[in-house]
């Protein structure tokens, strides 16, 4: 469903992404895993192509990313939640949650949208009195997961969460993990997760990548992840401080 | 020897393309948000509340700087005036200063320090928190969602503001020239009405319906292309009021020239 071929990308001087090559299959869900600022957020938004990539190709579905004739019937495919939630601070919170339903393509009555919002925050964990609310008005985990409902308002195919438990207490993560475990079982939907958060990985992934030194330096199903014999890969999943990933003290 | 005439020459060369780059994308992002202004989808909500922002929220600020210049404008006149016994024309230049030239180059500039700073702001702290990324991916256009509204409101309303300047300032002067001028009020209005041209109350409006292109524009274009950070939103924000009054000045300049030299 989604092919990344030696994507690099540099941000002036600052080279971030060096060869990146990842697949991921329909139906699967992948969870990418990385130091902070090795260019996982980079990544993701080099697939939707709202930064395009200095060399290498991306393709979704087949079709090359930075060739899509009709941008917005590619990106109706989507759903991305970002890590800074990215809501729309002059709407109310239904409003965002709605924002597909109520425009374009896939636009409908504004009660039925309203009820599909209401319905999805309330998957989130949120009841219908925050429907109301302005983003400003919320916690930033309550913004955390209102992006989340907006991320999946539209039942995309495709989603990507950026972060989507940081921020949150161990519950209501653990209701998110589920959530998004939910979406890619039951909906079919192919699900790409940034997280920091080894529990989450566990509980989302089919398949997890490490993206290090601007490449994938290992990628394999979860279930093999604890048996790699990578000392990069073994010193993210134990959180030690020793070991070839440096730390700088 | 040589390098200390080269360097200079280099640093010109370098400034004036960077100046014609700037040109060339400011007009191209002009060409495009016209473009969406006139392509559906329209988002009308968006337009309405750019109408109510941009036009009617200006009104008291326009109200209150056209009265005090118009009132300023009759003191200086009526002044000047009297060094060569020319009292009497008061009411002819305050209604010629105010509608030609005054009126609309005080509007634009307030635009430019109300509207173009808060479009400018507003946008560049979208893009900062990257809600304009999550536009995109929500297959909204930003620039037709949020820069074709802005930019068409500034477009019907700003004439609208120009013409209740224009009135306003000429009522300044009217006050101040029958307050303590001595003129009389139903005289000095006749004055007024006969003196002024159409050519006059349409350069006038023209003018304003080009500034207010201009003040909306500005603050979209720096917006959008914000850098990162706090710091990045008010670099925004501050060269975009100051892009906007300079174009402003110099499009009067220029429409004045067209307009009225003959
Ligand atoms: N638009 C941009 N302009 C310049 N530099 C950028 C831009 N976006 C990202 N970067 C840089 O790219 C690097 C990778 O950023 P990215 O957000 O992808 O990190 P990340 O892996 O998601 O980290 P984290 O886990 O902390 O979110 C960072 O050093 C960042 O400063
Ligand atoms: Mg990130």
């Amino acid at each position: 469903m989604i092919e990344l071929k030696n994507v690099h990308k540099a941000f002036g001087a600052k080279q971030i992404l060096r060869g990146v090559d990842l697949s991921v299959a329909k139906g699967e869900s992948c969870v990418i895993i990385g130091g902070s600022g090795t260019g996982k957020s980079v990544t993701l938004k080099c697939i939707l192509g709202l930064i395009r990539p200095d060399q290498g190709q991306i393709k979704v579905a087949g079709e090359d990313v930075t060739a899509t004739g009709d941008r917005d019937a590619f990106l109706a495919r989507f759903g991305m939640l970002f890590q800074g939630a990215a809501l729309f601070d002059s709407l109310p919170v239904w409003q965002n949650v709605a924002f597909r339903l109520l425009r374009g393509s896939l636009k409908r009555p504004r009660a039925e949208a309203k009820e599909i919002a209401i319905a999805k925050l309330r998957r989130v964990g949120l009841g219908p009195d925050v429907a109301d609310l302005f983003p400003a008005e919320l916690s930033g985990g309550m913004q955390k997961r209102v992006g989340l409902a907006r991320a999946i308002a539209a039942d995309p195919e495709i989603i990507f969460f950026d972060e989507p438990t940081t921020g949150l207490d161990p519950i209501m993560a653990g209701v998110i993990n589920e959530l998004i475990r939910e979406i890619v079982v039951e909906m079919g939907a192919t699900a790409v997760t940034i997280t920091h958060d080894m529990s989450s990985v566990r509980a989302i992934a089919d398949k997890v990548a490490m993206l290090h030194g601007g490449k994938i330096r290992w990628h394999g199903p979860v279930a093999e992840m604890d048996a790699a014999h990578d000392p990069y890969l073994t010193q993210f999943i134990t959180g030690s401080p020793d070991g070839p990933i440096e730390t700088l003290r | 020897m040589s390098a200390l005439i080269t360097r200079p020459l280099a640093l010109l060369g370098a400034t004036v393309l960077a100046a014609l780059a700037t040109v060339g994308r400011v007009t191209r992002f002009a060409l495009d948000a016209f473009r969406h202004i006139i392509t559906p989808p329209f988002y009308g909500r968006e337009f309405w509340h750019a109408l109510v922002h941009v036009g009617y929220l200006s009104l008291p600020v326009v109200g209150l700087t056209a009265i005090f210049t118009g009132g300023a404008l009759a003191l200086q006149i009526y002044a000047g005036g009297s060094r060569f016994s020319a009292e009497q024309v008061v009411p002819q230049i305050v209604a010629l200063g105010v509608v030609r030239e005054l009126g609309p180059v005080m509007v634009g500039l307030m635009m430019a320090a109300r509207v173009t700073s808060s479009i400018a702001a507003e946008i560049a702290t979208m893009k900062v928190t990257e809600q304009i990324d999550a536009l995109v991916t929500l297959s909204t256009d930003p620039m037709k969602y949020l820069t074709a509204p802005r930019v068409f409101a500034g477009l019907v309303t700003v004439p609208v503001l120009v013409a209740v300047g224009d009135t306003i300032g000429v009522f300044g002067g009217w006050f101040v020239s029958t307050q303590s001028l001595g003129f009389n009020p139903a005289t000095y209005l006749q004055n007024t009405v006969d003196f002024l041209e159409p050519p006059d109350v349409i350069s006038s409006l023209v003018k304003g319906a080009a500034f207010g292109v201009i003040a909306t524009l500005m603050g979209c274009y720096f917006g959008m292309h914000s850098g990162r950070g706090a710091q990045g939103v008010g670099r925004a924000t501050k060269s975009s009021v100051v892009a906007a009054a300079v174009l402003i000045l110099a499009a009067n300049f220029v429409l004045t020239q067209a307009f009225f030299s003959t």
